[in-house]
């Protein structure tokens, strides 16, 4: 007779966008088995734009996800460029690339805030909420929202960025680089930290190449790819920064990587907004000829990947969504097994899988019928910190 | 290696397997191929030339169904798109490219329920994305499907 325990978690998470079930086997602490079911949130966003036209689709693959309402409609607006060779003014260029890289530092900031929470950092979980403000207000000033900034058009922007409003954005980055800055330091030099999240949930160089892993999840194990470098678009191409990439795989080098890019993307919004040149924010084109045509983006998560298909009439033939979790996600079959349960919370995080379904967890125990909720489960990952703590304690 | 010397080198291993090149531009070209050398070409791309596998899109052309598997090469900036048009769209099948390529994984469970495309030897087609009481046949990114009326939920 088996042993295995099986663990299911999920599907439904009041706080998350988009849930999704998983059942872990366990061998009792060991995870030896994984299986994943998505489509819980499955709303046919694929059809639904095949009877929208292009400008409605715009709208409705910003609501696929509402911390990548940006990064969906720009890949969406740069396939259908792609389609009719439109050209896009050089000002609305750098206004695109700019809340780009804005909602690279909140979704980046949100999920080191999660990630602190899993593993019983509470601290850092409010202090990288709060400290996410000044990069929800910089995006309300430049978008007019907060978030689903309805930003994005074929052919450039909605909005342009005032002159009044530079000096402000500039004020409010400073103010949340401070903060990151001691945030880093809080993370990074952490021995705690460091002997919880080192050597756990480890992908591979070869595994990550494999399953095709993109973005954070595949610069941590030392894939050095990055859209943004790549297959330029917006002006990535015009502005200096760097591709951060690490050599272990484990949880601790996704979250270096994520809070090094942040960096990055300061430094990026700077020299965007310093280098802007004046002009029209929009060509204005009238039709999409028929033909076919691909969007590729650096999404927070990764690459953001559009191909639509067009007859020459107003909506698409064929419009295919490829969000970056979608290929990052099978990988933690790879990290999960052979792991503990107190980290599988943690590595589960560790991909920023639009985070999901965690607080419907259950845990049933086949043998003695013990059945813990996600609270438990969150309880055993801190635990583990606390006890990693008070032997730092006792040095 | 830029678009053309991908292009030619393509064009001499395969040579009369492939029925057409589409060259968009330099950073964008459609192969045409038939669906039973996927894996061939797929294991050249992916294998040899250590292009990155970004996804696979089905598309329903009313007559034929097609797949489109969409590879990118990172170091050199280009997108390549293999179109496998299938003709038989009452029993449409190709060979899995997950023995090539776990990332293949999802998708072609994607396919299988959305289009109704059977892959051949791939061994874990469940359902991925529609709910487990979906009925069978019924594939919702084909241009024939019609909605369910909302009224047939209260029987």
């Amino acid at each position: 007779m088996s042993h295995n325990a099986h663990i299911p978690i999920g599907p439904y998470h009041p706080l998350q966008e988009e849930p999704e079930f998983y059942k872990l086997v366990v061998d009792g602490e060991k995870v030896v088995d994984v299986d994943v079911r998505i489509g819980y949130n499955h709303r046919g966003i694929e059809k639904l734009s095949e009877s929208k036209s292009y400008d409605q689709s715009i709208f409705l693959v910003e609501r696929i996800c509402g911390i990548c309402s940006s990064s969906h409609p720009i890949a969406c607006c740069q396939a259908l460029e792609d389609i009719g060779d439109i050209e896009v003014p050089e000002r609305a260029l750098y206004i695109r690339s700019i809340c780009q890289e804005l909602e690279r530092l909140h979704s980046h900031m949100l999920w080191l805030g999660l990630a602190g929470h899993f593993i019983g950092y509470n601290t850092v979980f409010m202090w990288a909420w709060k400290y996410r403000e000044p990069i929800c207000d910089i995006m309300e000033t430049v978008t007019g929202n907060r978030q689903n900034y309805a930003m994005h058009k074929v052919g450039g922007v909605r909005r342009d960025i005032e002159k009044e409003h530079v000096s402000y954005i500039l004020k409010r980055l400073d103010e949340f680089t401070k903060h990151l800055t001691m945030l880093k330091g809080a993370v990074l030099d952490d021995p705690v930290l460091h002997e919880r999240l080192k050597g756990i949930g480890i992908l591979s160089k070869e595994d990550a190449i494999d399953y095709a892993a993109i973005g954070p999840v595949a610069r941590a194990s030392d894939v050095d790819i990055d859209v943004r470098r790549d297959h330029p678009y917006g002006v990535y191409d015009r502005v200096k920064w760097n591709v951060i990439t690490q050599k272990e795989g484990d949880v601790f080098a996704k979250a270096v990587v994520r809070i090094l890019e942040m960096f990055e993307s300061v430094s990026i919004v700077r020299q965007c907004l310093d280098r802007m040149p004046e002009g029209p924010i929009d060509s204005n084109p009238k039709e999409i000829p028929p033909g076919e045509g691909i969007g590729q983006i650096e999404a927070p998560r990764g690459e953001c990947f559009h191909y639509i298909k067009s007859d020459g009439t107003n909506s698409p033939v064929r419009h295919k969504v490829r969000a970056p979790t979608y290929m990052n996600f099978p990988t933690f079959r790879e990290t999960v097994i052979g792991e503990t349960i107190s980290d599988a919370t943690i590595i589960l995080a560790a991909i920023d899988p639009c985070y999901c379904c965690t607080e419907r967890m259950l845990i049933v125990n086949s043998h003695d019928k013990n059945v813990m909720d996600v609270n438990e489960l969150i309880r055993l990952s801190q635990e583990k910190t606390r006890l990693i703590k008070d032997k730092y304690k006792a040095i | 290696m830029t678009m053309d010397e991908f292009l030619k080198n393509m064009s001499g291993r395969f040579g009369s397997n492939i029925l057409n090149i589409n060259k968009k531009s330099d950073k964008r070209a459609y192969i045409d191929i038939y669906p039973k050398d996927i894996k061939e070409f797929v294991r050249y791309v992916f294998k040899e030339l250590s292009f990155r596998f970004d996804t696979a899109s089905g598309v329903d052309d009313f007559d034929t169904l097609e797949i489109l598997y969409h590879f990118s090469h990172d170091p050199s900036g280009i997108t390549i798109s293999l179109r496998a048009i299938l003709n038989d769209k009452q029993d449409p099948h190709i060979d899995t490219i997950t023995d090539i390529t776990r990332s293949a994984w999802w998708i072609e469970r994607e396919l299988h329920e959305l289009f109704g495309i059977e892959f051949n030897d791939n061994p874990d087609l469940r359902p991925l994305l529609l709910p487990d009481d979906w009925p069978k046949g019924v594939y919702p990114l084909r241009k024939d499907f019609q909605p369910p009326k909302r009224d047939s939920r209260k029987e």
